[in-house]
């Protein structure tokens, strides 16, 4: 009886140890992904703003200018006045949406087409 | 301890005397011994294993300890930009809608360790191919110089140069991360961000400082780990700041002036939301310092907030503004005009001569000399320099840039009778276009001062009243009067009505005594829209003509105020102010007064 008790615990000492192991290996391996997941982070930050640095040098007021000055032909686009600003009965009322009016109705019923049940009205649609 | 004998002679003879049997008493003995050795045998065992599972415990505590503490922990990101403890982060600089004014780019910096070095002549002369500016000859003496072991050769390179420093193949040329302080748009609202470079430097990372202006100002905050994700909003509008700055540049050269500055500002809050000074300059390439010439010249010199001048006329506002709080005069009241006012030996006069009498107001809308000073004149010193401490006008006009404490305004030596009256008229004191600006805030605002700030406000924190409610419709309507009926004229913009005073100052001669000829420091101080004021824009022209007509004009009403017209008219949209009508104006105004 003694002899399966030692038995026992060394076994689960020896399974404890495999299962220690193993954890370790795990906790190594996340701490490597961590580090590269770090890095992977900064290297999208640091590409973040940069992104947002050159955003912010391809929008800077001179550049637009110019942009405005060269493609005037086309965009048309002046500076600001307050000629700009419209009255809110200039904005043009939205127009009622005319309904669809059906002229030309087939009555199916009468005509003796099979009609799915789930179709057919006042009827759920069965379950 | 006395032993016990096994056998103790006594009783084994009184045993023997009995008739027992002696073994008894040994055998007895001897268990009575066992017993003891097992009694301490046990105590022995149990001590050990308290101390055992006493170590087990605190191994489990703290096992469990550094679990529950991993498991509580936040996860962290790897701080960028951080090693051999040198911080290179430093948070964003936005206007006041986010957009970007300043921040960080990830650049390289190159440097050579010359021991690994394979080829130094080539390196040398590959170097000088890429970099123009680097002698090949020199940078070779330096590789192959023995008691060099490690040269900086540039701290900030472009991708390009990188790749072309790259493509030399040489071991021994190495490159250092860097952040790099990047204004993406350029020389707009230089003055206000002054500049970066960097400090501490190391292989792996370098620190980036702020020169001058904000960058130097909020260096703390702008550094705190804490609030690096965080950017710094400034109060300015990028766009606005971009139109003042072209209609300003035009103005400038279009007048032949030496200098211009426009301070836009909320009369409220305070938030300045246009600030330039010309000649300006390229903050990602901040020039030196001037060692000679003017200081004023530089374009490193902030006009708006250090250029203290003598602004002239524009200061009669606040001379009958106090003459108005103070009860000695009402709009309506006839002041003498008749000129020259003789002062012991000094003689004021007029531009031009404007009759016998005027009245209050139309010594505003004239601009008479006269006519303020002898306002001012009843009033006396100690009134009026109380007057005009609690506008700001003696001391600094405080603003969160590093160069703002460092001017002071001139005040005379000893505040005379004389003072009073060339002061009443905006000589004999110097102020700052920004501090001016934060005066006419007052002005029109109900009263309440008004402290410039370049950081956008949420709460509005009304400053104590200087002048009462009353004074301040007045001075609406007086300077709005100035404006239809007066000096500036040019400052007329259909829809958007503007209430200003102009002053044209005689610029005092650098070598001391008496003011310049033909030097004008023309200034056109603005509220608009008038009926309602919202925002004050000062201009200012350093030494502006005009020379459309045939002679030269220099007063303010041919200078600054046409191009103060300009901004305001290419702002007040921008600012999301809807045109209205004058006679709107006229109505407001009048039930204002």
């Amino acid at each position: 009886m003694r002899s399966l008790l030692y038995l026992c615990t060394a076994l689960s000492v020896i399974a404890l140890a495999a299962w220690a192991y193993r954890e370790n290996h795990l906790t190594q391996q996340a701490m490597n992904e961590r580090r590269s997941l770090e890095r992977e982070i900064a290297a999208l930050e640091e590409a973040i703003s940069i992104q947002r640095a050159e955003w912010a040098y391809l929008n800077r007021p001179d550049r637009l200018r110019d942009l405005v000055d060269v493609n005037f032909a086309e965009l048309k686009l002046v500076p600001m006045t307050g000629a700009h600003f419209g009255e809110i009965g200039q904005i043009v009322y939205p127009l009622p949406v005319p309904r669809a009016v059906i002229t030309d109705a087939v009555d199916v019923y009468e005509a003796g087409v099979a009609v799915p049940v789930s179709l057919s009205l006042g009827q759920e649609e069965p379950l | 301890m006395i032993r016990t004998p096994l056998r103790p002679l006594a009783r084994i003879l009184a045993a023997r005397a009995t008739g027992e049997n002696p073994d008894h008493i040994e055998q007895e003995n001897r268990r009575l011994r066992q017993e003891a050795a097992r009694d301490r045998a046990r105590s022995r065992a149990e001590g050990r294993l308290l101390v055992l599972a006493l170590v087990f415990m605190s191994a489990f505590v703290i096992l469990g300890a550094r679990m529950g503490l991993l498991a509580a922990t936040t996860p962290v990101e790897l701080a960028r930009g951080v090693s051999e403890n040198i911080s290179s982060a430093r948070a964003d600089i936005v206007d006041r809608h986010g957009r970007v004014l300043a921040t960080n780019l990830a650049t390289h910096a190159l440097y050579a360790e010359t021991r690994r070095m394979v080829d130094p002549q080539h390196a040398a002369r590959a170097l000088a191919r890429i970099f123009p500016d680097i002698d090949g000859a020199r940078m070779e003496a330096r590789f192959t110089d023995p008691n060099r072991r490690f040269i900086w050769i540039r701290t900030r390179l472009s991708p390009e140069q990188v790749q072309a420093v790259h493509d030399i193949g040489e071991p021994g040329l190495l490159f250092g991360p860097r952040e790099m302080r990047l204004y993406p748009n350029g020389r707009m609202a230089a003055h206000v961000l002054g500049g970066a470079s960097f400090g501490q430097q190391g292989v792996r990372a370098a620190e980036v400082i702020g020169v001058a202006g904000a960058e130097l100002f909020f260096e703390e905050r702008l550094r705190d780990p804490e609030q690096i994700d965080k950017p710094l909003q400034l109060s300015l509008d990028l766009t606005v700041q971009a139109t003042v700055t072209e209609v300003l540049e035009g103005g400038k050269q279009m007048l032949n002036a030496r200098g211009a500055t426009a301070v836009l500002m909320d009369i409220y809050s305070g938030e300045v939301i246009s600030l330039v000074s010309l000649p300006d300059f390229d903050p990602n390439n901040r020039p030196p310092p001037p060692t000679e010439g003017e200081p004023a010249d530089s374009p490193l010199f902030n006009r708006a907030v250090q250029g203290y001048y003598e602004l002239g006329s524009v200061m009669k506002a606040f001379a009958v503004a106090q003459g108005l709080e103070e009860g000695t005069v009402t709009p309506e009241t006839m002041i003498d005009t008749r000129g020259p006012l003789t002062f012991g030996r000094f003689r004021i006069r007029d531009f031009r001569n404007y009759g016998p009498q005027l009245s209050v107001k139309d010594v505003m809308v004239k601009s008479s000399n006269i006519g303020t000073a002898r306002i001012m004149q009843p009033i006396g010193a100690e009134r009026q320099q109380e007057f005009l401490r609690k506008f700001g006008f003696l001391d600094t006009m405080p603003l969160e840039l590093a160069e703002a404490a460092r001017a002071r305004p001139l005040l005379p030596a000893r505040w005379s009778d004389l003072s009073v009256m060339t002061i009443s008229y905006g000589h004999g004191l110097s102020t700052s276009p920004l501090a001016l600006a934060a005066g006419y805030a007052t002005l029109v605002n109900g009263g309440y001062r008004v402290t410039p700030t370049l950081l956008k406000t949420e709460a509005l924190q009304p400053g104590p009243q200087i002048i009462s409610a009353r004074t301040s419709a007045q001075k609406r309507l007086m300077l709005h009067q100035v404006v239809q009926e007066g000096t500036a004229s040019f400052a007329r913009i259909p829809g958007y009505p503007v209430g200003g005073k102009t002053g044209s100052a005689d610029k005092p001669n650098p070598r001391g005594g008496g003011y310049k000829k033909d030097a004008v420091l023309a200034t056109f101080a603005s509220v608009f829209p008038s009926h309602e004021p919202r925002y004050v824009l000062v201009v200012t022209l350093d030494e502006p003509v005009d020379t459309t007509g045939p002679e030269p004009r220099r007063t303010a009403g041919w200078t600054a105020v046409p191009v103060s017209a300009e901004i305001t008219r290419r702002v007040a949209p921008l600012l999301g102010l809807r045109p209205v009508s004058l006679e709107k104006v006229n109505e407001r105004l009048a039930q204002g007064h």
